[in-house]
């Protein structure tokens, strides 16, 4: 009961600010109402019992990925660009077809129903140990080769991003 | 504590299913409405995070930690996804100084 009204809260939060996001004039005002989504997405994975996931979603996408992105645009100073919008009808056929896929998948989801289902508070699979101990021992490799990816990335974007030398 | 954790009910999984695809779907919408490629790149985050949010609902609801270690890696390859794009991005604003897509529509500039 208290569940679902506290589900109700975030997802309306969550789709608000996901609609206020598209519909800011200025860049700065997505980027916030952005974090303001991951924010309550995190808050839905702390109601599924995901703690790690929790955590690391918001450490990750708050802590690091949104600060990137507001870096970007307060050091760039793109700000002030208010975009000059799109003609009117390509938005609404935009609006369409997102409508239309929405349509398409919910009326596919309507009667799925798990055969089998756990209550994630009781199982604690979310749980630090619990993943860590599945991490560590079946998906070892994976877990090496990210740090492999995350090399890659960061030689990117450092020889991306800096200036040519005369 | 540890009574109150224990009484929280489960939500249908259709709940879950509902609000992830919404979510997906706005994204959609905001990478075909949008001209800033900076508001694109979030639109894109904005539908990885749906499908994280929907991955560790199914890993919950199936008592699966696949699902939730799956989601860690995406999230591994988004924040590099995220890193690279941004670089791409400052270089294409040094250069062009114009980030909307309409006018960066030349493969060669």
């Amino acid at each position: 009961m208290f569940t679902t009204y506290i589900f109700y809260f975030l997802s309306i939060l969550a789709i608000y600010s996901a609609i206020m996001m598209l519909m800011s004039r200025k860049p700065i005002h997505s980027v916030l109402y952005l974090t303001l989504t991951f924010f309550t997405i995190a808050g839905h994975y702390i109601l599924l019992n995901a703690q790690f996931l929790a955590v690391v979603h918001i450490i990750v996408y708050a802590g690091a990925i949104m600060v990137l992105f507001l870096f970007t645009v307060m050091l760039l100073n793109l700000n002030n660009e208010e975009r000059s919008p799109k003609p009117g009808w390509i938005k609404m056929l935009a609006i369409l077809s997102g409508g239309m896929l929405m349509v398409v998948l919910v009326g596919i989801f309507r009667t799925y129903d798990l055969v089998v289902s756990y209550n994630p508070h009781l199982t604690q699979i979310g749980l630090v140990k619990n993943l860590g101990k599945v991490l560590f021992e079946q998906y070892l490799l994976p877990f090496e080769l990210a740090s492999v990816l995350f090399l890659t990335a960061m030689v990117g974007a450092v020889l991306l991003a800096k200036k040519e030398q005369i | 504590m540890q009574n109150i954790v224990q009484n929280i009910q489960t939500l249908p999984i259709s709940y879950y299913l509902f609000f992830c695809s919404g979510l997906f779907c706005i994204g959609v919408i905001g990478v075909l409405i949008k001209r800033n490629a900076l508001v694109i790149l979030m639109s894109i985050e904005l539908m990885i995070n749906s499908i994280n949010l929907l991955l560790a609902a199914f890993s919950a609801y199936s008592n699966d930690p696949a699902g939730q270690i799956f989601v860690f890696f995406i999230m591994v390859v988004a924040a590099a996804e995220v890193a690279i794009g941004l670089a791409i991005i400052v270089v294409i604003f040094r250069s062009t100084n114009s980030l909307d897509i309409d006018v960066l529509n030349k493969l060669k500039w």
